[in-house]
């Protein structure tokens, strides 16, 4: 596949060469260094990467909530074709909760805790449709309630968030951000701060809830399981770019880029008791100077000396798998680069 | 609770019934709160007490307050009049009871005049913050490098002696403090996740500010409020005292203790029992403020 066929399907959301900076007293974090990675409708994507590669940063730029000073420096995000960074603040807050929603890391955090829960799902309606009666809005949101799953939606509905527990906190925070059945849902770790077994649940709910709303879902985590689990493809992020994606098993069944693959040898399951847990040595990069060539060249085995001097494009492997290393140069097309 | 079962039929009057348990739960808890606080309940009789007086003044009263029989001036409180009379003969307790009325009259007016104007703008100066923080907050400024006793005489001075003008000065010395606390409630609140989840939803500043943030700010406005209440009417019967607040022959306390002062060593009765009134209803206040601040946080709630 070749960077001409990409541009021509018809993405949900299409993201290119996106650099985000945070000007500093100590000088300019670059957060994001060129990421690229394409969403179908319906599709659930995993942003995988440690913490600090950039993941949480990618979802507030797509929704243009980047705080001040930090700022989208260049890059394009189409959604349906319609290029946010050029789209007014008016235009962004249309598109909010209506088109595109977020569902945020920590469920109890997410909530307002003097105002009842389900009025705060019932906002979401109101922010968008001033024509809505508050009582019909309510209406509307215990019915959402009742969706996900949550035991007698009335009483639930006038209580506070922190009589709620965790995961129903969750529940309440994914009524909020669906209950307008948005194209495009955005989930930033959304089990990372639940029990395990709430996790699983919260996880099949979202499965349910996506295949009812034909919504396609960028799923924000660093459980690679999770991932496993729940998404079709996967872009793995490292030091603010997207160094592999491809469909879920291929990448996770055969990670071509050093990283993906040293990602994956972290997850302890065939070790054995006396053996040391693998990590990856060395230390993810500043982001106030990156490196001028790849960012894992200083941490991996296998880099060769242009690595340090050149960021290496991305190279097409097969059907929509992209590795951006130079160990994979001449095995497929070169893939759209930063102009 | 079985969080798989999915309740897809809502029977109507079930849920009609479950809101008024509710409702009525919630009005349980609210009293429980109130009772395990003794101070609070002290505080909320004497509050309770002084509206019943306002309400019912003309049946409280034995007299009417400006009537004056200069024939039985400046007589020690008996059956006849409870309080003692004034230097022109008036009856002192009907004075106090309706005295009452203009006392509280000008409490809630300053607190409905200054409250609203500090949220508006320690909202306003802490959600937006730079330029716009930086004018409001300077002006703000400007009344707080003065006592507010003496702001607020410079100001019923500059408008002129008069309830009116008053319960204005008294207004203009107190919105900075209520201004201040908004703002800071507000630069507490307005990082947190959930401000940035409505941000999420695409909500607008103005609804943010209004809808999300306001309700934030308001158990400590309320709060502040019910404390200030006391210091609003110190300040009322201080402007009364000096001349600049209410006029003869209006029955307010302050006036009523700084008429006193010239009979202060041998009929103790002219100053001291308006004063004991003010003290009282001062102290009520307090103890209703501090006991409201319980009571609105939603975490003493909890089961």
């Amino acid at each position: 596949m070749n960077a001409e066929a990409s541009v021509a399907e018809d993405f949900l959301l299409d993201v290119r060469n996106l650099e985000v900076e945070f000007p500093t007293l100590r000088g300019t974090i670059h957060a994001l260094q060129g990421v690229t990675f394409q969403l179908r409708r319906r599709e659930t994507l995993g942003l995988a990467g440690e913490t600090g590669c950039g993941k949480s940063v990618t979802a507030l730029a797509i929704l243009r909530l980047i705080s001040p000073p930090g700022r989208i420096r260049r890059g394009v995000i189409l959604f349906e074709g319609r290029d946010l960074i050029a789209a007014s603040e008016a235009e962004m807050r249309d598109l909010r909760g209506s088109q595109i929603s977020m569902i945020l890391q920590e469920p109890k955090m997410s909530l307002n805790p003097v105002i009842r829960v389900g009025d705060q799902v019932a906002e979401t309606l109101l922010v968008h449709d001033r024509t809505l009666s508050r009582r019909a809005a309510k209406d509307q949101a215990i019915e959402m309630l009742a969706t996900l799953d949550i035991p007698d939606p009335h009483r639930i509905a006038r209580r506070y968030p922190h009589e709620l527990s965790g995961g129903m906190a969750q529940r309440v925070m994914i009524a909020m951000m669906l209950v307008t059945r948005p194209k495009l849902l955005i989930a930033d770790e959304p089990t990372s701060a639940l029990d395990v077994t709430i996790q699983a649940q919260i996880l099949e709910l979202m499965k349910a809830l996506k295949r009812e709303i034909n919504t396609a879902v960028l799923l924000i985590t660093h459980d690679l399981g999770v991932m496993a689990e729940t998404c079709d493809r996967v872009a793995v992020m490292y030091a603010g770019s997207v160094v592999e994606k491809g469909p879920v098993t291929t990448v996770l069944r055969r990670p071509r880029h050093p990283y993906t693959q040293g990602l994956l040898r972290t997850i302890p399951n065939d070790v054995a008791q006396d053996q040391p847990l693998f990590s990856i040595r060395g230390q993810v990069p500043s982001l106030l100077q990156p490196p001028i060539g790849c960012a894992f060249a200083p941490r991996c085995d296998q880099a060769m000396p242009e690595c340090a001097e050149t960021v290496p494009p991305q190279y097409g492997l097969e059907v929509d798998h992209h590795v951006a290393c130079f160990l994979h140069r001449g095995t497929g097309s070169t893939y759209s680069q930063i102009p | 609770m079985t969080p798989t079962t999915t309740i897809t039929t809502l029977d109507i009057s079930e849920a009609k019934r479950r809101r008024a348990e509710a409702r009525w739960r919630y009005a349980r808890d609210t009293c429980v709160l109130w009772r395990r606080n003794r101070l609070m309940v002290v505080g909320t009789a004497i509050i309770a007490g002084l509206l019943l007086v306002t309400a019912v003044a003309p049946l409280l009263a034995t007299h009417s307050p400006y009537e004056q029989v200069l024939a039985d001036r400046l007589l020690a409180p008996s059956g006849k009049y409870l309080f003692g009379t004034d230097g022109l003969g008036r009856d002192i307790y009907s004075r106090v009871v309706y005295g009452a009325r203009i006392t509280l009259t000008i409490a809630l007016l300053v607190a409905a005049i200054s409250a609203p104007i500090g949220v508006l703008v320690g909202i306003l100066s802490g959600y937006l913050g730079g330029a716009v923080d930086e004018i409001l907050m300077r002006l703000a400024d400007v009344f707080l490098a003065f006592p507010r006793l003496i702001l607020a005489i410079a100001f019923a001075a500059a408008l002129g002696p008069g309830v009116e003008n008053a319960i204005i000065a008294i207004a203009i010395a107190l919105w900075p403090s209520y201004a201040r606390l908004a703002r800071a409630e507000t630069l507490n609140v307005k990082n947190n996740d959930y401000i940035q989840a409505m941000r999420v939803l695409g909500a607008g500043k103005m609804r943010i500010m209004a809808g999300h943030i306001m309700p934030l700010t308001l158990s400590s406005i309320i709060v502040r409020m019910s404390l200030d209440m006391g210091t609003i009417i110190l300040t009322a019967a201080g402007l009364g005292f000096l001349g600049l607040g209410a006029q003869p022959p209006m029955p307010e306390w302050g006036l009523m203790v700084s008429d006193g002062r010239q009979f202060l060593v041998d009929q103790w009765w002219v100053s001291t029992l308006p004063g004991v009134a003010i003290l009282v209803v001062v102290m009520g206040f307090n103890l209703l403020g501090d006991g409201i601040r319980d009571v609105l946080d939603p975490r003493q709630r909890q089961a």
